[in-house]
């Protein structure tokens, strides 16, 4: 058997080959946000170096980084919860008390993620600019509600749906109205698949970066926002900017992981399992 | 049973807010799209007519971007899908340190869009403080000017990156429910690995790898971030895609109605894919 | 009172009839049993009852009063699901009180009576568990036991017994006849096994595509069966069908020929045949006799001991296969040559439409 076993080492090593270099953007600009600028952009200085962690001081000083923090914070929580409480229901009636419009509806619900956002940046300007809702986190929670909105209801549809009928028809039998229902039988049993829902709803929000980068400018502007004004840099910036990124993208990428296992339902809508 | 009809109703509040979200811009879209609205010269108002289309499809510009946004589109599903395969295949073994492996290749797509560009822009394609360009000093070479040089390259590049963890993922997720004794019952009748993942795999495939298709095309016609923070579309229109080319007449010529032609045009070209993936998704509910 | 009335009662699922003009009158206290196979329209039937289903038309009454338009949990009934439907992130003790919390009973009113409940189907020491860590036969309990401290005033049982295995089924089978003694409450239950029905019911609704076939005691259905479908479908095994003619009709009953010229006079109401007519004559294993100087010849193809009596399969002569039910001591063996009897008083007469003729005794 030493072909299958000679098989088998090279297959390790040909996944753990592939997953490093996969990750090493990552890695690498972890690692830089421990350097100081200097030693960044030194070439001899790649690996060797005096770890500090002043280049997190300066992006918190002097870059108000917990400003932009805080409205990615506040505009990820906040739409999340919006989508959650509109959701919920929504994916209730159609999995429970379906129409005839309740396939239709949904297929629509799909049709509108599908709209690409460019389409509407006009439109989506003058309103907010009309309503006041240019530059503040209420304006953007609005956005990011209504683009999470049908993928949230197309996952808590399916996970509905795995709930079987009779137990929320013996609460029925036993008392229970619908807000009773729903609080009572469908939350508890269906809380692993919200939870999934709403991390994914979560991470969506805080990564968005088109309505983020155009209708806020100042005191809405997340985290996006702040890591695209790196674009346009003054003086040497690779530490900060990985400073800033490694704060930026830790957060979520930890959650991301410990709820990686049952994204893959909600990033189909449903279609792969 | 009047609480049960009121049930059947609970869809209503997201139901009229994303119709509200949705049908009101586009509506007004449709409307500037017709109108003469120019902010730079306000003085010329009314209807419009296709005028702003024919100035639209009249201008090289628009045509380079909508050529830019096939190329980038194709080329990102070909690199994420023939990858992903690959991969899906490869961590589907059994090996030590599978779990840890499968967190780290599926990192990229957590990253936010314009930290993952600028990442890839100044800390290793940056021709000279960039790893890239030091490695390649290193070995003797020279370095590489990616963004100046071959920009759309770049560009392809850095979405496959993103994206190759979201089609591995689910192209995983789909290999792992092929049934092992459809394979075991192939290598009894005599198939050869190459034959197994032929004729039995890649079927089964199929329906994810339509599915991450549909899923990124709708997502690929719609990149911004990545543009705006990395070559602003340039140089020139190399790499203006559809998405940045409304941006840039709407958000910085305030061309309005040329703006929302564009977005007119993209919309068309989204809702195409969007039946295609709808028509997916309707058997989906027959389930 | 707990009674209940059906009314001409209709349901129709898109085009498909599957109630049709269905009255039923249901006693106070009485344990009625809806039987008929698969798609009769019994678990329908039940689900309208309980108002898990609409009515299109036709009444509903419980103690005199309409309750089409009153909601599941307000009729005073309770269910006991297929599935038994218990809440799995609930404990036993949770389950069973769950619709007094809904109802706002006060905590030390909800505990006695949980107790109690959970006294009479001995589930004291389950209290605390969740369903997923009990046997099928303590989760049937439990689905009981949350029924019952509703303490409504009618019991609905959709088919409670058909997930549990033979043993068991006839445990419960016992317990819930013992239930029924000691709450004296109108239950209704449904069931596709024609031995439930026959072992637990005061009165069986005999069923079939949305129509009732017979309703009686279990006795009168097996004795006095009304159509070939209800003699057919109860009683196991099946009646024995055989075809024949009318070669005599009188006041004293009817003479009926069947093939091989094997007559066989029964005392029936010759009122609704004449002269010559098709008929069935259907007889029940027992009602057939090992006899030397029987009429009808054949042999026997299969024997099944089941210890107490023996089942013969036997291949007549004249063209039909009948059961026949003999003693256990009988020396009979596949392939043997037999001779058997038909015994009148244990014969039914079927006419070209399926109905039974009316018994003249």
């Amino acid at each position: 058997m030493r072909a299958s076993r000679v098989s088998h080492t090279s297959v390790m090593l040909l996944a753990w080959t592939v997953a490093l270099v996969v990750f090493f953007p990552i890695a690498w600009t972890v690692l830089t946000s421990f350097k100081t600028e200097s030693s960044a952009i030194d070439a001899s200085a790649m690996l060797h170096f005096q770890p500090t962690l002043s280049s997190y001081s300066e992006v918190f000083d002097r870059a108000q980084y917990v400003d932009y923090a805080i409205n990615s914070l506040i505009v990820s929580v906040g739409a999340t919860l919006l989508v959650a409480i509109l959701a919920v229901p929504c994916a209730y009636s159609m999995a429970f008390h379906p129409a005839r419009s309740t396939r239709g509806l949904l297929l629509w619900m799909l049709s509108t993620k599908m709209l690409p956002p460019v389409g509407v940046l006009m439109p989506m300007y003058i309103l907010f600019r009309s309503m006041g809702l240019l530059d503040t986190r209420i304006g953007l929670i609005l956005m990011d509600t209504l683009m999470n909105l049908p993928l949230a209801v197309w996952m808590l549809f399916t996970f509905f749906k795995e709930i079987p009928r009779d137990i929320l028809e013996a609460g029925r039998m036993d008392g229970a109205r619908v807000t009773d229902e729903i609080r009572h039988l469908l939350l508890p049993l269906a809380l692993p698949g919200l939870a999934s829902t709403s991390l994914l709803s979560l991470i969506f929000c805080w990564n968005e970066a088109f309505w983020s980068l155009t209708l806020t400018s100042s005191s809405a502007a997340p985290l996006a926002a702040f890591i695209a004004s790196f674009s346009s840099p003054e003086g040497l910036f690779f530490a900060k900017l990985s400073a800033a990124s490694t704060l930026a993208f830790a957060p979520i990428l930890v959650l991301g992981w410990l709820g990686q296992r049952r994204l893959v339902r909600g990033l189909t809508f449903g279609a792969v399992k | 049973m009047t609480s049960r009809h009121r049930a059947s109703l609970l869809w209503t509040p997201a139901v009229i807010l994303l119709a509200a979200g949705s049908i009101i811009p586009l509506l007004m879209t449709l409307w500037f799209s017709a109108q003469h609205y120019n902010l730079v010269t306000p003085d010329l108002t009314g209807f419009a007519g296709f005028e702003n289309y024919r100035l639209l499809i009249g201008d090289p510009a628009f045509w380079a971007s909508l050529r830019n946004t096939l190329v980038l589109v194709g080329s990102v599903l070909l690199v994420t899908i023939v990858l992903g395969v690959a991969l899906a295949v490869l961590f589907n073994q059994d090996f030590p340190g599978r779990n840890i492996t499968r967190l780290l290749v599926i990192a990229p797509f957590f990253i936010m869009p314009t930290v993952s560009a600028l990442i890839w822009k100044n800390l290793l394609m940056h021709p000279v403080y960039g790893v890239f360009g030091i490695v390649a000093r290193d070995l003797g070479g020279t370095a590489v000017d990616w963004f100046a040089d071959h920009p759309m390259v770049s560009l392809i590049m850095i979405l496959s990156w993103e994206w190759l963890p979201f089609s591995s993922l689910i192209l995983l997720t789909a290999l792992q429910s092929l049934d092992q004794e459809q394979l075991e019952a192939a290598r009894m009748d005599g198939a050869g690995a190459m034959a197994r993942f032929v004729w039995i795999t890649l079927p089964h495939l199929r329906r994810a790898v339509s599915v991450v298709i549909m899923m990124e095309t709708i997502f690929l016609l719609a990149v911004f971030a990545e543009i705006f923070v990395t070559t602003s579309g340039g140089p020139g229109t190399a790499t203006t895609n559809l998405a940045y080319l409304i941006y840039g007449r709407a958000l910085l010529q305030f061309d309005i109605g040329g703006a929302a032609a564009g977005g007119v045009i993209a919309i068309i070209l989204a809702n195409i894919v969007a039946a295609l993936l709808a028509r997916t998704m309707a058997t989906q509910l027959e389930a | 009172m707990a009674t209940l009335q059906l009314q001409n009662v209709c349901k129709r699922y898109g085009a498909v009839d599957v109630i049709r003009d269905l009255s039923l009158d249901i006693a106070d206290g009485e344990f009625i049993v809806f039987v008929g196979p698969s798609g009769c329209g019994k678990s329908t039937l039940i689900r309208m009852i309980a108002g898990l289903e609409e009515i299109n038309s036709g009444a509903l009454l419980i103690e005199g009063q309409r309750m089409n338009e009153v909601g599941p949990a307000d009729r005073g009934l309770a269910m006991v699901f297929q599935s038994y439907a218990l809440y799995p992130h609930m404990s036993v003790r949770e389950n069973m009180s769950f619709a007094l919390r809904l109802a706002r009973v006060p905590r030390a009113e909800r505990d006695r009576k949980v107790a109690e409940v959970a006294r009479i189907l001995h589930l004291e020491p389950h209290l605390d568990h969740k369903p997923g860590q009990l046997s099928g036969g303590q989760r049937q309990r439990v689905a009981i036991g949350r029924a019952i401290v509703r303490n409504p005033r009618i019991f609905l049982f959709d088919e409670p017994l058909s997930n549990l295995d033979a043993a068991l089924r006839g445990q419960m089978r016992g317990e819930l006849a013992r239930l029924h003694e000691e709450i004296d409450a109108t239950m209704i239950y449904v069931t596709h096994d024609q031995v439930e029905a026959m072992t637990m019911a005061d009165r069986i609704v005999v069923l079939q595509a949305g129509r009732i076939e017979q309703v009686g005691t279990p006795l009168e259905i097996y004795r006095h069966p009304v159509n070939l479908f209800v003699a057919g479908f109860m009683g196991s095994p099946p009646m024995n069908q055989l075809p024949g003619q009318i070669v005599d009709c009188s006041n004293a009953g009817v003479r009926v020929e069947l093939a091989g010229h094997v007559a066989v006079a029964i005392a029936a109401t010759s009122r609704a045949v004449k002269m010559n007519d098709a008929v069935i004559l259907g007889v029940r294993p027992e009602g057939l006799r090992l006899d030397p100087a029987g009429s009808l010849a054949g042999t026997i193809h299969l024997v099944e001991r089941l210890g107490s009596i023996s089942l013969i399969h036997v291949d007549l002569d004249q063209g039909s296969r009948v059961i026949a039910q003999v003693g256990a001591t009988e020396d009979v063996r596949s392939r043997q040559r037999v001779t058997l009897t038909i015994e009148p008083v244990h014969c039914h007469v079927f006419d070209q439409t399926g109905r039974a003729l009316m018994s003249l005794s």
